[in-house]
């Protein structure tokens, strides 16, 4: 291989003689891409016990391992505000706090002697209960899962522990500007105390107490508030005769714990621009957000392509405008998201050298008008559902993927065929449907503007755009006494 | 707890080399796996695992940004993101007209470069006119290309391509996406495509977006900056003192010309494995993927040797008084990945930070209560030269950096005067086997992992054979390794301190440490 002499023309030499025209369709077209082969990946045995646990059992026999989830009906957003965090401690001392007869220390040697895990955890709308082993130690973990959901004792040595990583997680919560900008934008869209985006305190998580995580787990983790998916090496007949004989006789709870859980409130802030000082950072985090929909919104599948030619990957419009001919970001996208139960969060991002943040949201501004003067085209519209429709087979590439879809569909009462639903769903949109939703649910007036960012090195101040909300994320001080005192600082 | 250490371990962007192995799958995977060199000194692996009807590949390329130039740090990670821009086929209107465009732009930075980096009588007025010049030639190279923009990644997504992207660290580049499997063929003319006429279009603007991603990962994140300072500070010669990201002013400075000078003597065949896995027959698969690959030129090695880091021999310490809460870092030098020690090496790590088990969440987040999270953990910045192996805990509100060192101290002390003890040792050879079979079961770790260690032992099995090693780790190796490395003149501490914010900067919106002086 010849090398330039000068670097300057490398360029140049290196690809002399490596031209080549192409006549008709580019080369790549002219590969052949035959038919995928016929794929009907293994979908899990739905059983139903007599107390209304419901199992999803699927066999994988490729590694000889065991894993399982129970999810648990009622999450943090059932929590009243004055004990935000209850779940996150709760998801916590659940496992570290142990069972009635061994401590969560024993539970940690005993698991981890066997390279097992059994963790707890807590979400905004359920809690769970998982394990993960080795085939051979499945008997020893099981029980130790089975244990745990049904005799508790979330010891006061462990809530302490929980209580101050929470303290110190709180103390933290300002350090990163993309951490402020997701909190703070949520709290815009929802309200800043609704429980999709309010965010526990010193004195909330002060006040949570053990008799809390008790009542909490004897109001939820009844049989017929919990989906248990199972997947690995086992036989379905034997482990279903095992669950049978592990979870039969628990009986049934109250009916429908959880049932108005997801009745939704929201209390937006008025659109507008909104702003964050943060005198340490050099590139500031712009989120334009709204209400979004649901998976349920019949909109949802032209959303979901508008999405992708939009906001989504390489292809989409931000990408190629704001990133790569324009240089502003690095990071930049976004769309009209969709949640299972509750409308989700409209958001378009961008983050940017403090001196291009006017600029910047400018860009976008001229995207969204965009949308109405140069619709997404038919090209666009075409590579967005092939992107979606093409690597549709990695939603369910492995047999844990599909279980996991099903104990969602599950969890949020949508047809079990809700996949094949999406697929026909895709397939059916249009370029009208995308100019529709896009015009139904992109406003630019109604979005609050979210800028966290160096304010003096802003290359037009924020009030050039329109009246601007300066947002406090000051801290709440703790409670007299709370944290341990600190000496002086530097 | 788990957060905190993915998000240290993100930053740092190291390449932990997972040495942990199982002798009893490695027979399932000879079956499986074909290992084939072609003519031009490419490796292709391809593992049949026909779950589903797609795979998964890594191209792994043995150039990272320990290979950057002098006064060009940035450069490996710049030309990985160039690898995106497309080829003379993919991407442009007319590659003729563009080529010719595209010099242009090289001469005119030059010359504008050459103005402004003038240490006496620059011209202040020429430098404008030069810089005019410049972005003239960008938008008259970009007319060749705009209606194209991001042609490739578009390609591969509209085909279905799923988690399409690269990485860039101190030791190695990897390409890597899934596609269905009835794509192999075009992904093979598509991948080898890429590195056999790439061009380097849209340079400058991706430059921008680059540094974008430096101010995201660096500027504005205080772990970021304590980590590049950190690892200034620990490597005194070898080049991994330098940022992967890049120094601000070589991201400033560097060329296209100087990212297609990386590309021609470091993306040679004989520097990069491929590695296949998915539902495919190798009798079938590697003939297509050989068709394709082997295309690309033959090239020679280039010369890799760097400078050996010397002992380090005092101890050294930086100290970052910034806006936000404190955290205790320390790391000791330790020989690179093919030491006999690697294993041992690895088992410390798990003992002192695996799951609620271990030393060091015991000791500072269960008993003493003056951490929220602490671990130890190998390869910083990277491992395939002599490294660093890393403390790190973060102090929970009232609590001092110094608290930390001090009881990790402790930590390490007994590492060193105590034998561990016979279940603690069963635990992490225990473990080791667990986590190799559970690393197993998808394409892209399958792809990633094979890569890797074809890459580094030539051998793709050393990934099965790394048990017998950790099987063979005693209880005397560890005290061994643990005095042998973990002395105060072998170490670089690295802390932040809360400090507010100067005087009239809104010092209402920064919280210090709780409970502290107010």
């Amino acid at each position: 291989m010849k090398r330039a002499l000068f670097s300057l023309f490398a360029l140049v030499l290196f690809f002399s003689g490596n031209v080549q025209l192409w006549a008709q369709a580019p080369a790549w077209q002219q590969i052949p891409v035959p038919k995928l082969p016929a794929f009907h990946p293994p979908q899990p045995k739905r059983v139903e016990l007599p107390n209304g646990m419901v199992v999803f059992l699927q066999e994988d026999h490729e590694l000889p391992t065991i894993d399982g989830t129970a999810r648990i009906r009622g999450g943090g957003r059932s929590v009243p505000a004055n004990k935000t965090g209850l779940t996150d401690i709760y998801g916590e001392v659940w496992r570290t706090g142990g069972t009635k007869t061994q401590t969560g220390d024993q539970l940690d040697d005993y698991l981890e002697q066997r390279a097992a895990k059994v963790e707890t955890g807590g979400g905004v709308d359920s809690t769970s209960v998982s394990w993960s082993c080795l085939k051979e130690d499945f008997d020893d973990v099981f029980r130790v899962f089975e244990d745990l959901l049904k005799n508790p004792e979330f010891r006061a040595d462990k809530i302490d522990i929980a209580q101050k990583g929470m303290y110190d997680g709180i103390s933290r919560r300002n350090d990163d500007p993309g951490q402020i900008a997701g909190r703070e934008a949520a709290k815009l869209v929802y309200g800043a105390n609704n429980p999709y985006a309010r965010v526990a305190e010193y004195a909330t998580v002060a006040a949570i107490t053990r008799q809390d995580l008790v009542e909490w787990h004897g109001k939820y983790v009844h049989p017929n508030n919990i989906i248990l998916g199972v997947v690995g090496d086992f036989d379905s007949a034997k482990m279903e005769a095992r669950l049978r004989e592990a979870f039969a006789s628990w009986p049934r709870g109250p009916k429908d714990q959880a049932a108005n859980d997801s009745e939704f409130k929201p209390d937006p802030a008025k659109p507008g621009y909104f702003q964050v000082d943060k005198t340490d950072v050099n590139q500031s985090n712009i989120q334009m957000v709204a209400l979004g929909i649901t998976r349920k919104n019949p909109d949802y599948f032209a959303a979901s392509v508008f999405n992708e030619a939009f906001g989504g990957g390489f292809s989409s419009r931000l990408f190629n405008d704001i990133r790569t001919t324009k240089g502003l970001a690095y990071g930049v996208g976004g769309g009209i998201g969709a949640s299972w139960d509750h409308p989700g969060m409209l958001r378009l991002m961008v983050s940017t050298k403090s001196k291009t943040t006017i600029e910047s949201i400018r860009a976008i501004d001229e995207e969204i008008a965009d949308l109405a003067t140069r619709p997404i085209n038919d090209e666009e519209i075409k590579r967005a559902k092939d992107a979606i429709l093409n690597s549709f087979v990695f939603r369910f590439d492995s047999p844990e993927k599909v279980l996991q879809e099903k104990m969602a569909y599950e969890f949020y009462g949508y047809p079990l065929d809700f996949l094949e639903k999406f697929q026909e769903g895709i397939e059916g949109v249009t370029k009208e449907d995308v100019a529709r939703v896009a015009a139904k649910y992109i406003h630019r007036e109604q979005m609050a503007v979210l800028v966290v960012g160096n304010v003096n090195e802003f290359d037009k101040p924020l009030s050039s755009l329109g009246t601007v909300n300066k947002l406090d994320i000051a801290i709440p001080a703790p409670p007299p006494g709370l944290v341990p005192e600190q000496g002086e600082h530097p | 707890m788990k957060v905190r250490l993915t998000s240290i371990q993100t930053i740092v962007a190291c390449f932990v080399l997972c040495s942990l192995g199982l002798g009893q799958d490695l027979a399932s995977f000879e079956k499986r796996t074909t290992v084939k060199k072609l003519a031009n000194g490419l490796t292709i692996i391809i593992c049949e695992r026909p779950e589903a009807p797609v795979f998964s590949f890594f191209t792994h390329v043995d150039a990272g940004s320990v290979q950057d130039p002098m006064g060009k740090t940035g450069l490996a990670h710049m030309f990985e993101h160039m690898a995106f821009k497309g080829t003379d086929t993919i991407g442009t209107r007319d590659y003729a007209g563009e080529k010719v465009a595209l010099a242009k732009v090289e001469e005119a930075y030059a010359a504008y470069i050459a103005e402004r980096d003038k240490p006496v009588d620059r011209d202040e007025q020429k430098l404008k006119q030069l810089e005019q010049s410049w972005k003239d030639a960008i938008a008259a190279a970009d007319k060749f290309s705009a209606p194209y923009n991001n042609e490739f990644g578009k390609i591969v997504e509209g085909e279905g391509g799923e988690g399409m992207n690269a990485e860039t660290s101190y030791d190695e580049t990897e390409y890597f996406y899934s596609f269905p499997i009835n794509r192999l063929e075009l992904w093979a003319y598509l991948e080898s495509e890429r590195f056999l006429h790439p061009v380097l279009r849209q340079f400058y603007k991706e430059r921008n977006v680059v540094i974008e991603e430096r101010r995201m990962r660096v500027d504005s994140n205080p772990i970021g900056r304590l980590l590049e300072q950190f690892t200034e500070e620990a490597f005194a010669a070898h080049p991994y003192h330098r940022p992967t990201i890049g120094w601000i002013s070589d991201l400033n400075s560097f060329s296209a010309a100087d990212a297609q000078n990386f590309f021609d003597k470091y993306y040679v065949p004989s520097n990069m494995v491929v590695a296949v896995v998915g539902d495919l027959k190798a009798s079938e698969a590697m003939p297509i993927v050989e068709k394709y690959f082997s295309r690309i030129p033959t090239r020679p090695k280039p010369d890799t040797a760097t400078t050996t880091e010397p002992a380090q021999n005092s101890e050294r310490t930086v100290v970052l008084h910034q806006q936000s809460q404190p955290l205790y870092l320390e790391g000791y030098h330790r020989p690179d990945y093919r030491s006999p020690d690697d294993q041992v090496y690895d088992a410390i790590a798990d003992l002192m930070s695996n799951g609620r088990t271990s030393r060091l969440y015991r000791a500072l987040v269960r008993d003493k209560q003056i951490a929220s999270d602490a671990a130890g953990f190998t390869g910083l910045p990277g491992n395939k030269y002599p490294h660093l192996f890393a403390f790190y805990a973060f102090p929970i509100p009232g609590h001092k950096p110094q608290e930390m060192a001090d009881a990790i101290h402790a930590e390490i002390e007994r590492l060193k005067k105590e034998d561990i003890s016979d279940e603690e040792l069963k635990m992490i050879k225990t473990r080791a086997k667990a986590n190799l079979i559970r690393s197993l079961g998808s394409n892209e770790g399958l792809a990633s992992e094979l890569g890797l260690y074809q890459a580094r032992y030539d051998d793709w099995r050393e990934l099965f054979r790394s048990v017998d090693r950790i099987e063979k780790v005693t209880k005397a190796d560890i005290r061994r390794v643990a005095n042998q490395t973990f002395v105060p003149d072998n170490r670089t501490v690295g802390i932040i301190e809360f400090a507010p914010p100067p005087p009239g900067e809104h010092p209402e919106l920064v919280t210090p440490p709780q409970g502290g002086g107010q």
